[in-house]
């Protein structure tokens, strides 16, 4: 292709924790996703947005693999999905809804061409195998069907294609004349990763690629998309729950909250010094590996926030156990990350970081009774 | 390593699974000896359960872990008495409620076990709850059932019920209907519907694969209360070493439908005998830590119709045996006090040392 003379940077604007180092498949300025929930006109009411993801910049290096965490609702995969080129960032109009750019240019201004080596780029493994493949087309089918879109090869050359992925991605080739049901579930991930193979992507979006297999069929599938990874140089979106897949999987994390990154940079900075309060709850809930492990769990009160009409300042004001004061300028300006250690950036305020609070009596040991 | 006659007989109540004090009592609850359930098929009897015993005490978690297909759950739906038939039968075996066979009981009287004396929180409350029948009647249905309460009564015991799985303000929540509910929330109600009737066992099956971390943590939190408060045994199914690390007491390891290793969760975790075990163990990333390459068990597990004659694990362990060893179908054995293991020379890396333990 012609693109690799293209490449430049130019026009992407800064934003702290990434660097056009490392050639950026994608990068990502201040998106935004908001969504109007209720269909009054501005004048005679007043309007609520759903801010699924607000103000959002990361940058997904080749060769490298971003985490996205957090909990249900908090944006990452609304944040996947604008990647993908399937929901457009929008907002209410007044605020800039921000960009993404695809090898330094930006997304809307890409010409058809460009739109289309887009596609071919980005692609995608979604959660579930058993309802992301069709169930009506065999294997091969299933994964020529780029190739027959994207490409001008014949069908003899798409079927010796799809034989060699099935091959690649650790099923036999005469397999592919089999139909989806016959396979399970670890098995029918690796067709969905061989279709995005297919059309020698950059970039995948791997959206909780092994949360829906069994225990022992996920550390088979983490390791092929290792091993993809390595040998084709390919950057990975993850987006997970499960802490420990991402500490096992990406080069870097950005922790979301109600669809703002709370803390963000190298993973195991992050792990090694989590700062932010609701990073340090995530670590804290989560499984220990082994049963003289304990982990006193910090709770933070009440349930996940509605992300529908978020407040003004700190997104995290309303959750966080320390006290918030008053009249601080965070709770009403959106405060931004701030650079804590090599690598590693924070939303910074007097209530939502680690750093200098005595968190114990927000603690909960394993044997003390929640409120 | 704990012994059990150690746990059991000591005043000082050891803390074992990191929620307090150990809760349980010397008093087995529930029992099952060699049972078999069969399936028949176009392809010929599977037999999901294959000669499974295990017993739980009262205040005990027992971890049953294993992969999709290796029996666990229709091990638990066999002793709720919920297999379909056909396909389904008993084949054999004894499932012990309180000393008592309960395969023997005519249908009526399983309706007073199923749901009063056992029972059993499902994985997915979405499809557990039914969406066009508010909170107060799902809750109120199994206390109708096992109590016989009517009324402004049964209103009281369904408040009371949504106390206990500390639903904020009861009282509103329970008008509502299941959609109003967040999924931890839902859960809770299901829980709620398990524990009404004070049951003696709970069996859960995989009841937080669909919650967040932070939603899962303070489930089983709760779980656990309930059990410090009831006394309830539970009969914990899942397939995640990290839940059996927080939760458990003792550990059975199911494979194509048999126990092939159960002993105390520390020794389980600490000398892990099985080859199977060891690689579920091993397959599990660290949080604590950054891990190197993560150790894969190779293959699919096998298909129940068409199982490998002897030990079922030998096509997938990665020690060297005679072909004539996989063939022997090997034996659950204590090798160590409390601490069983199916002893095959595939699948076992120390069988030599336990050798006179059998005969083979």
């Amino acid at each position: 292709m012609t693109t690799q003379e293209r490449k430049d940077y130019s026009n992407v604007g800064p934003a702290i924790g990434c660097s056009n180092d490392g050639d950026p498949i994608i990068q990502v300025r201040n998106i935004r996703k908001w969504y109007q929930v209720n269909k009054s006109i501005p004048i005679f009411g007043k309007v609520d947005w759903l801010k699924a993801v607000d103000d959002v910049s990361f940058d997904v290096p080749s060769g490298k693999t971003i985490g996205l965490v957090g909990e249900s609702g908090c944006g990452k995969t609304t944040t996947a999905k604008m990647i993908l080129g399937l929901e457009n960032p929008s907002t209410d109009g007044h605020v800039a809804t921000g960009e993404i750019f695809f090898q330094g240019e930006n997304v809307d201004e890409l010409t058809a061409a460009g739109k289309r080596e887009m596609r071919r780029s980005v692609q995608a493994v979604f959660q579930d195998p058993w309802s992301s493949l069709n169930p009506r087309m065999r294997v091969n089918t299933i994964i020529s069907e780029p190739l027959e879109i994207n490409t001008t090869m014949t069908k003899q050359e798409r079927d010796v294609r799809a034989g060699d992925l099935l091959a690649e991605v650790g099923l036999n080739p005469y397999q592919g004349n089999l139909y989806p049901h016959e396979f399970s579930g670890g098995q029918r991930q690796r067709i969905g990763i061989a279709r995005a193979l297919a059309l020698n992507p950059k970039l995948i979006v791997l959206d909780e690629p092994v949360s829906a297999l069994d225990v022992s069929i996920r550390a088979q599938i983490m390791n092929l998309l290792v091993d993809l990874q390595n040998e084709h140089d390919l950057a990975y979106i993850l987006i997970a729950h499960n802490l420990a897949t991402v500490r096992y999987m990406c080069h870097r994390t950005a922790v979301m909250y109600l669809g703002v990154v709370q803390e963000y940079g190298d993973t195991e900075e992050i792990f090694a010094h989590p700062t932010h309060l609701y990073t340090n709850a995530l670590i804290s809930a989560a499984l220990p590996s082994h049963p003289d492990i304990e982990r006193d769990e910090i709770v933070l009160p009440g349930e996940v926030v509605s992300p529908v009409n978020p407040p003004e300042g700190d997104v995290f004001m309303t959750r966080t156990p320390l006290p918030v004061r008053e009249n601080h300028k965070f709770t009403k300006e959106r405060p931004p990350l701030v650079e804590v250690g090599k690598d590693h950036y924070v939303v910074e305020t007097p209530w939502s970081t680690v750093t200098g609070h005595d968190l114990s009596e927000f603690k909960l040991s394993v044997d003390q009774e929640m409120k | 390593m704990t012994n059990k006659a150690d746990i059991t007989s000591n005043e000082e109540l050891i803390d074992r699974d990191g929620f307090g004090p150990s809760t349980i009592q010397n008093e087995v609850v529930l029992e099952l000896k060699n049972l078999q359930t069969h399936f028949t098929t176009k392809w010929g009897t599977v037999k999901a359960c294959d000669g499974v015993s295990y017993a739980v005490k009262k205040g005990e978690t027992l971890g049953v872990v294993g992969e999709s297909g290796s029996g666990k759950s229709v091990t638990a739906l066999s002793i709720m008495r919920l297999i379909q038939s056909p396909p389904g039968k008993i084949a054999g075996g004894e499932v012990l409620l309180h000393g008592k066979n309960i395969l023997e009981l005519s249908e009526k009287e399983m309706t007073k076990v199923r749901g009063g004396e056992i029972s059993m929180i499902l994985q997915d409350p979405m499809q557990a709850l039914n969406p066009v029948f508010d909170i107060n009647n799902q809750v109120g249905e199994a206390i109708g059932i096992h109590q016989k309460l009517k009324g402004k009564r049964r209103w009281d015991k369904v408040v009371d019920a949504l106390k206990k799985v500390r639903i904020p303000a009861p009282e509103m929540r329970a008008r509502d209907y299941p959609h109003q509910l967040s999924g931890g929330m839902r859960q809770r109600v299901v829980g709620a519907i398990g524990i009404s009737s004070n049951p003696s066992v709970i069996i859960a099956d995989e009841p937080t694969t669909s919650l967040d971390v932070t939603i899962q943590a303070a489930y089983l939190r709760l779980l656990k209360q309930i059990q410090r408060e009831t006394g309830a045994a539970i009969i914990f199914i899942t397939h995640d070493f990290g839940i059996v690390a927080k939760m458990c007491d003792r550990v059975a390891v199911m494979y194509a439908g048999r126990i092939v290793e159960m002993a105390d969760v520390r020794e389980i975790f600490n000398n892990p005998l099985h080859e199977y075990t060891k690689a579920l163990i091993g397959s599990v990333p660290k949080l604590e830590e950054k891990t190197g390459r993560l150790p894969q068990i190779e293959g699919q597990p096998p298909l129940l119709y068409n199982l490998p004659p002897g030990d079922s694990f030998a096509p997938r362990s990665t020690l060297k045996y005679d072909e004539k060893d996989a063939l022997i179908r090997p034996d659950l054995v204590e090798v160590e006090p409390d601490h069983f293991v199916q002893l095959s020379r595939c699948s076992v890396a120390d069988f030599d040392k336990y050798k006179d333990k059998v005969s083979y």
